[in-house]
């Protein structure tokens, strides 16, 4: 260090002290930076003559929503319920999609990624075709095609195609399923579940340690399935089959605003659900089917062999020695997608599907105005559902880790 | 180092473009339109008859008339306007955040509106009422025979709540359908989807010609709401406000006193003091609004006056075949009335 450098140059010259400036630098930019913003957004509202707050939460809505599972969920009615609880909705019905979403789009996924691999050329062909159609299509595009694909395919509201005679039928207007309802002692049932689920638990560890000290495989899965289902069905039939279905009912007569399927009978899944859950499954698909292959054609050549060599089964070394592999590298860019899913559910707005874009930041926003505080509360919801599965598949990520030795 | 470098000129981006913002709102409108050369009006999406680009881009109609009127007032070139087409939902976000200087979209003064946005109703330039369109095949006459029916419409307006409304005043139980733009909403009642569709009845008129077969669908007669559509500014800019108001007001004014293109250049000759202050050769109210004196007589040779507006974008002889109706002048039986320019 040269002495007549004064104390500002030393600061940025010095390699002991140039990163801790820079670092300081850099803070004070972005705390000034956050600041600006801040103060001009107060500054710009009370010039508006608009506060900020939350007080409107507690305002009555004036609008109808859609039957949803969150309308149905908070037993939503206009003029009672109020703003939180459309908030609440809003965000019920991201989450039912974005859930059923990825589940189908994680199946679909999978199969689609397997089948392109595969020997049979019509399953590559089938695969190939469907993936460059999936990635290539924007997502927008894809749920117009799907929305209006299925309200042109549906019969009228009038008129019905029954996919099960009585029990499930489709119309213009929504899929109809029955409603599960519960007696008194159902919850025994449950309960049996619950307790089902444990002994599964229990007896995999037990079977895993057993392997290891002896060599015997227990057939686990079978024995899985037959505790799952078998205890909480035996509880059921000696309880005295606590359950009722409500099945849909079907006016053909009658003034005709009123034929069709009654309100209120059965499950309704509205056209706009399916067709958002449709667009964002087989959309996101397509991606997880690529990951799929990548995954699988990463895990080198060796393995294969070194499994044959072993006289590991083929279904055997595919299980358990190529899918562990591969699932390492896997599930990093999966969970991305999942995520992608999850938020393109936004785009459910425009097909007028109630989820939180739609019902909060949306129709309650031109109600109230609060564009501050309500895009803030939708950030967050979208912000809290990326975290809650990024933990998860990070958790399941490290489960899947290679363990060094 | 290089990161570092990039991340400090990014915040100075920011703060830079918050700074912009934030002068965006103070000073006067009028101070920044004539500063930047042109108007930029907030229009909706596609609504023939009151704002519609045709196939080259050009934009026409009854609402875009209005910003025309403005920019002649301002400017006295009625050209000098360019058009941000809006969503119902972004409208009262472009408009506060200074994106647009006027919001003239088919837009209905409220009082929530009014009072909770920031914003301010410059007048009144069409008396519209919610109705109600059915395919005939429904065979209703009458609303009040619509029970359980499923209602297609746009979220974020006051169609959600004015039907709503109605259908809970007659003890009804409906389900409402409400998609982002009015494109969807036509196809998704066109593809039967909803047993009725539902918004202003002017907008009703517009977009029925999107429907496949236009005839097979009546609108119903009752009109469930009081939606009178206009211009909107921001609050607290009394100048521009006021700029606004009487763009429109000439219009009407113009109307009343039979002052139309075509006649302009001999009115101003007229003896009629009313004409003469209307017109600007006599009297300085251009100047009390902070523009040129000859500011109406600019906006009736370039635009006209309301009713030649009305039956150029959505009259008689329009497709959409609306009757002046309440929107004609208060001394022809309608509701139209506008302030005198003394």
């Amino acid at each position: 260090m040269r002495p007549n450098k004064s104390f500002l140059l030393t600061l940025i010259y010095d390699a002991r002290y140039r990163s801790i400036t820079f670092q300081v630098l850099l803070l004070l930019s972005i705390i000034f930076g956050i600041w600006w913003v801040v103060d001009n957004t107060v500054t710009n509202l009370a010039a508006q003559n608009k506060g900020v707050g939350f007080g409107f939460l507690t305002q009555t809505s004036g609008f109808q929503i859609s039957p949803t599972l969150g309308t149905w969920l908070f037993g939503y009615e206009v003029g009672k319920s109020s703003y939180l609880e459309v908030y609440y909705i809003g965000i019920v019905n991201t989450f039912i999609v974005a859930f059923f979403g990825i589940f189908a789009a994680t199946i679909l996924g999978f199969t689609l990624g397997i089948m392109r691999l595969s020997q049979n050329f019509i399953f590559r062909a089938f695969s190939t075709v469907y993936i460059e159609i999936g990635r290539n299509v924007p997502l927008l595009v894809q749920l117009f095609f799907w929305y209006f694909a299925v309200l042109r395919t549906l019969p009228s509201r009038r008129e019905k195609v029954e996919l099960i005679p009585d029990v499930m039928g489709i119309n213009i207007t929504g899929l109809y399923i029955p409603r599960a309802m519960p007696e008194e002692g159902f919850s025994l049932t449950l309960y049996a579940f619950l307790i089902a689920c444990g002994i599964t638990w229990f007896t995999s560890r037990w079977a895993k340690k057993r392997q290891q000290r002896t060599g015997q495989i227990f057939p686990m899965f079978w024995a899985g399935v037959g505790i799952l289902l078998g205890l909480p069905l035996v509880v059921f039939l000696v309880t005295g089959s606590p359950l009722t279905w409500e099945y849909p009912v079907f006016a053909e007569t009658g003034p005709l605003l009123k034929r069709g399927y009654q309100a209120g009978a059965g499950v309704l899944v509205i056209p706009e659900m399916l067709a958002v859950w449709f667009a964002l499954s087989i959309y996101t698909a397509a991606f997880i089917a690529e990951i799929v292959r990548a995954g699988i054609v990463a895990v080198p050549k060796g393995q294969t062999e070194a499994s044959s060599a072993l006289g590991i089964k083929k279904n055997y070394a595919l299980r358990l020695v190529i899918i562990p592999q591969a699932m390492r590298i896997i599930i990093p860019p999966l969970t991305s997608q999942y995520l992608n899913l999850t938020k393109n559910s936004s785009l459910a707005v425009a097909i007028a599907y109630p989820e939180l874009v739609s019902v909060f930041a949306g129709t309650a926003l031109n109600q109230v105005g609060r564009e501050i505080e309500m895009i803030f509360m939708t950030m967050a919801v979208y912000l809290t559902f990326s975290i809650v599965t990024a933990i998860f598949m990070n958790w399941f990520n490290a489960r899947v880790k290679l363990v060094e030795r | 180092m290089k990161k570092f470098t990039t991340a400090l000129v990014g915040i100075a981006g920011i703060a830079l473009a918050s700074n912009a913002m934030a002068d965006g709102h103070g000073g006067s409108t009028l101070k920044q339109v004539q500063d930047k050369g042109f108007i930029q009006c907030g229009v909706s999406q596609g609504l023939p008859g009151f704002s519609n680009a045709d196939d080259s881009g050009n934009w026409a109609g009854l609402d875009v008339d209005l910003c025309r009127a403005v920019a002649a007032a301002v400017f006295g070139d009625a050209s000098k306007v360019k058009y941000s087409p809006l969503s119902a939902k972004q409208r009262f976000t472009a408009l506060s955040s200074g994106e647009v200087d006027i919001l003239s979209r088919n837009t209905t003064w409220t009082m929530t509106r009014d009072t909770q946005l920031g914003l301010n109703f410059a007048g009144v330039n069409y008396y519209d009422g919610q109705g109600m369109m059915v395919p005939k095949a429904l065979g209703a006459t009458s609303a009040t025979q619509l029970d359980g029916a499923n209602i297609c419409t746009n979220t974020g307006t006051t169609t959600e709540l004015n039907i709503t409304d109605y259908f809970r005043q007659n003890g009804m139980s409906f389900n409402l359908v409400a998609f982002e733009k009015a494109d969807e909403v036509v196809a998704a009642y066109d593809a039967g989807r909803c047993d009725v569709y539902t918004t202003d009845r002017s907008g009703l008129a517009a977009q029925r010609g999107k429907l496949t077969n236009p005839d097979a669908h009546v609108v119903l007669p009752e009109i469930i709401s009081k939606e009178p559509l206009g211009p909107v500014v921001r609050q607290g800019d009394d100048q521009w406000f006021n700029i606004v108001r009487w763009s429109l007001n000439a219009m009407i004014n113009a109307e009343e006193m039979g002052i139309s293109s075509a006649n302009v250049g001999d009115m101003m000759s007229s003896d009629n003091p009313a004409v003469k202050r209307l017109l600007g050769t006599e009297g300085k109210f251009g100047e009390e609004l902070g523009i040129s004196n000859d500011w109406a007589m600019n906006i009736i040779s370039q635009v006209g006056n309301y009713g030649e507006s009305y039956e150029k974008h959505v009259g008689e002889n329009t497709p959409l075949k609306l009757a002046r109706g309440v929107n004609a002048l208060w001394s022809n039986g309608g509701i139209l009335y506008a302030a005198p320019i003394r």
